[in-house]
């Protein structure tokens, strides 16, 4: 179930530097909301407010009716906000499926079940199964997750976010490293999530962004500049100067 | 598959002892296996959830002077006895736990250390109970009113079967729903909270278990020695513990046995027997076996590099 | 429980934690700089009391005894992080403790094989031998007040090393951030080697000091070590000023504690239960200060900043 992400006059400061300066942002039910912006513009720590991790000075984080503002990281997951991380962050011990099934685990509420549990175990590695098929790796369940290549990771890690049947999707990140054919796959894949969550996509790689979102923001110095349709925000001339110009010049750059 | 072969080996070998070996080994080795419970309890939340904790002699301290002082007030019933003193021990493993499970990493290593000796000072100030000098038992605990444990074959198969039980809990709590939450959280506690779970209350329930754990092997000492003493929650016994478990789990990955995950559990017992076994040679040799020890410690780490570097 | 009493145990709490203070400087430092959790800096401090003794009686002098056992803590140190901490650096905190540990055994027994398991004593100097009235019925050890005196003196001199000099300067830049000292040009190798060294002989030197008052003996080392830990726990790892006021705040609990706990519970519980009570709660105190401390503020009183 979609819901509505509703942040409002976020800010964080780090001693004099304002990394996260007032943004209003809101990611509604079945969009991808682009955010971009130049290395340094504080993509990640709003992400990381977003998540939990980090605790805003001032402002509210709402998902539709619930104030997460002061929830702890787990809390919000439990609400519906899941996310990818940018540096692949999976568990490298487990397989792939049991990755997948300790997420699931997680969307499930605490269990304190101290001895196996062969009948919940056998549902949540079928739905693991259907999941994996739906990332695309199908097949390689019984992999360690560590010896996965880049691009698979990724996928797994989307469908560690995705076991949650999320209602927001945080994706930091998610083409970083990938190669063009992995890389398309998964724009592929990002398109055919909208219908089940808004997602909130942190992006370099401008192809994509145009490819997938329906609204981008521009973030520059911890403010957002310019906020709209993808051909409004590319003819923005504030924009254009303080970003595009360079950006669109080296293509997909990490 | 090999860790269970290791742990299947293990343990008929330590059944086989009393029918070859006289009183002194059998007692020796039945020590070891005590050490071995105690060493299981704490690879479970050591290996098993990364918790390094550096007080857990006290928790089997706490556990042996549950049976003293339940003696020495006129309950010599082991069945009353030893769930008392698992109890004992599980809840302050309960109570310092749910304070130091609050902290990371080396804060956690110090602050069990800490928990561990203020444990230490009040059994030495229990002056009702031998304070400094400890407490003698009046004898072995009974068994349902059955003198049992007073045979040391019978005390051998009976601290063995626990052992065997004990280990066997272990790893099935590690391979459950419950475990998977332990061990991820050991490897990526941040994405386990991203995944909506925190971490704190499995590792508490674990804490706790483990304290339970070691408390019973302290129960199981106490009547070995037939006397309990502030010597046994020392904080020198509780790094002896987690050079058992490590030096287990480095001898265990050498036999092929995968380190993480339920399979190291029979590296903790292999360990235990090792230490015990090497401190007793060591011990034979001369009076002065730590010059020996202490160094061996430093080469097994320098050399071994168990967990490699941190990232 | 008299003025005259409370302010003799005041003093000699204030004694226990500028002691607890040197070694404990040194072990939050050696943490916070290098990110290596030292057990063995205990047996640092229980060196000190030993070489202190062979000093002194080899020169037969306290004054030139000092700064030779100190020189030669400080040899020990350099040997130490040489063999056993420098490999350690970067490693799992496990891999530390159980190679520390290891030291502490050797030493210890070493301890015992060159100067045998009973304890020794270092005669007080002549100088500060004796006592002085500080007030009417309150006679105090010179010698005591003096190494109160000396305790506070180092602290004042770390304080200033640490904040204030171009060495001080590297150290809090290579705690933070080793790389990019390192990438300045700086020998970080050498700076750790210096840094822990020079903890190792303010050990020394709390050890060497604490000589004359305490018997010496092997051992000694572990029960400061874990009340240093306690202390840097309870004032945030790798702060000084953290473990100047926690060393403080726990030398006078434990020594108030100890002197006075029965007799208050006396006021509240029947006497045979105090007597019982009392000495357990007393060696409790600073423990349950740590675990409040640490309830409230997982990071201790004064936080490194992350």
């Amino acid at each position: 179930m979609s819901a509505r992400l509703d942040v409002r006059g976020l800010r964080k400061s780090y001693g004099a530097l304002a990394v996260t300066d007032g943004v209003d942002l809101t990611v509604e039910a079945g969009e991808i909301h682009a955010l971009i912006g130049p290395n340094g513009a504080g993509k990640t720590t709003l992400i990381s407010l977003i998540a939990g991790e980090v605790r805003p000075d001032a402002g509210t984080i709402l998902l539709g009716e619930a104030d997460l503002t002061a929830a702890p990281v787990h809390r919000r997951a439990r609400a519906g906000l899941a996310r990818s991380f940018q540096i692949t962050s999976t568990i490298p011990a487990f397989s792939v499926r049991e990755n997948v099934v300790l997420a699931l685990q997680g969307a499930g509420g605490p269990s304190f079940r101290l001895w196996p549990a062969p009948r919940a175990e056998r549902a949540r590695a079928e739905r693991a199964r259907a999941l994996l098929a739906r990332v695309g790796l199908e097949g390689r369940g019984d992999h360690p997750a560590a010896a996965l290549s880049h691009g698979e990771k990724r996928a797994l890690e989307l469908a560690m976010a995705l076991a949650a049947e999320p209602r927001i999707l945080l994706l930091d990140e998610p083409m970083a490293g990938t190669g063009p054919e992995e890389g398309r796959a998964m724009v592929d894949l990002i398109a055919s999530l909208k219908a089940a969550c808004g997602i909130l996509l942190v992006e370099h790689d401008m192809d994509a962004v145009f490819r997938l979102a329906d609204r981008v923001s521009v973030l520059v110095a911890g403010r957002i500049i310019a906020s709209g349709t993808p051909e409004q925000v590319r003819a923005d001339p504030a924009v254009r100067a303080a970003y595009l110009g360079d950006e669109t010049a080296t293509g997909a750059a990490p | 598959m090999r860790a269970l072969a290791l742990l299947l080996a293990l343990f008929a070998a330590l059944a086989v002892v009393p029918l070859a070996a006289d009183t002194y080994v059998v007692a020796l080795v039945t020590r070891a296996m005590i050490f071995a419970l105690a060493a299981v309890s704490l690879d479970f939340i050591l290996g098993g959830a990364g918790l390094v904790s550096f007080g857990h002699a006290a928790l089997m301290g706490i556990g042996a002077y549950g049976v003293g002082i339940l003696m020495e007030e006129g309950t010599r019933e082991a069945l009353i006895a030893f769930p008392a003193a698992m109890a004992a021990a599980g809840l302050f493993a309960l109570v310092t736990g749910a304070v130091s499970l609050k902290t990371r990493g080396v804060y956690f290593i110090m602050i069990t250390l800490a928990f561990g000796q203020m444990a230490f000072f009040v059994a030495q100030s229990l002056s009702a109970y031998g304070g400094d000098d400890g407490l003698s038992l009046a004898a072995r605990s009974t068994v349902a009113g059955q003198r049992w444990l007073k045979s040391p074959v019978t005390f051998h198969y009976a601290t063995l079967g626990l052992l065997i039980l004990i280990t066997a809990l272990c790893a099935l709590i590690l391979a459950s729903p419950f475990g998977r939450v332990l061990r991820a959280a050991k490897e990526n506690e941040r994405r386990v909270r991203a995944l909506g779970i925190d971490p704190y209350p499995y590792r508490l329930v674990a804490y706790g278990l483990a304290g339970a754990f070691a408390g019973l092997s302290g129960a199981l000492l106490a009547n070995l020695t037939e006397f309990v003493s502030p010597a046994f929650l020392s904080w020198h016994r509780s790094g002896e513990l987690i050079v058992m478990v490590v030096a287990g789990a480095m001898a265990a990955s050498a036999l092929g046995v995968r380190a993480g995950g339920a399979g190291r559990l029979g590296g903790a017992v292999l360990g235990a027997v090792g230490v015990i076994l090497v401190e007793e040679g060591l011990a034979h040799l001369t009076e002065h076996w730590r010059i020996v020890f202490g160094p061996l410690l430093v080469l097994l780490v320098l050399l071994g590099g168990w967990r490699g570097r941190r990232a | 429980m008299s003025t005259t009493l409370l302010l003799v145990q005041v003093l000699n709490g204030l004694q226990l934690g500028v002691l607890l203070f040197l070694v404990a400087a040194g072990l939050t430092l050696v943490f916070g700089v290098m990110d290596v959790i030292n057990l063995a800096h205990g047996v640092q401090y229980m060196l000190g009391a030993y070489l202190m003794v062979t000093a002194t009686a080899l020169t037969g002098s306290f004054w030139l005894g000092l700064p030779l056992a100190l020189v030669a803590a400080l040899v020990l140190g350099l040997v130490l992080e040489r063999l056993v901490i420098r490999p350690l650096y970067g490693r799992d905190h496990l891999e530390q403790v159980l190679a520390t540990f290891g030291v502490i055994l050797f030493v210890n027994e070493g301890v015992k094989m060159v100067w045998g398991a009973a304890p020794l004593a270092i005669p007080m100097p002549d100088a500060l031998s004796g006592s002085i009235r500080l007030m009417d019925g309150l006679n105090y050890t010179v010698y005591r007040l003096a190494l109160l005196g000396a305790g506070l003196l180092v602290a004042g001199g770390l304080y200033l090393l640490v904040t204030r000099t171009r060495s001080g300067m590297l150290l809090r830049a290579g705690a933070s951030n080793a790389p990019m000292v390192s990438a300045l040009g700086v020998d970080i190798g050498a700076l750790f080697a210096k840094v822990f060294a020079f903890g190792a002989m303010l050990a020394a030197f709390a050890g060497a000091m604490a000589g004359p008052i305490l018997s010496v003996e092997p051992g000694m080392g572990d029960g400061l070590l874990i009340l240093a830990f306690v202390v840097i726990v309870i004032g945030g790892i790798g702060s000084i000023r953290g473990a100047f006021v926690a060393a403080l705040l726990v030398g006078l609990i434990d020594t108030l504690g100890r002197s006075f706990l029965t007799d208050l519970l006396k006021l509240v519980l029947p006497p045979s239960d105090a007597t019982q009570v009392g000495p357990a709660l007393a060696s409790m105190s600073v423990y349950l200060l740590m675990a409040c401390v640490l309830f409230f503020r997982p990071r201790g009183l004064f936080p490194a900043p992350a």
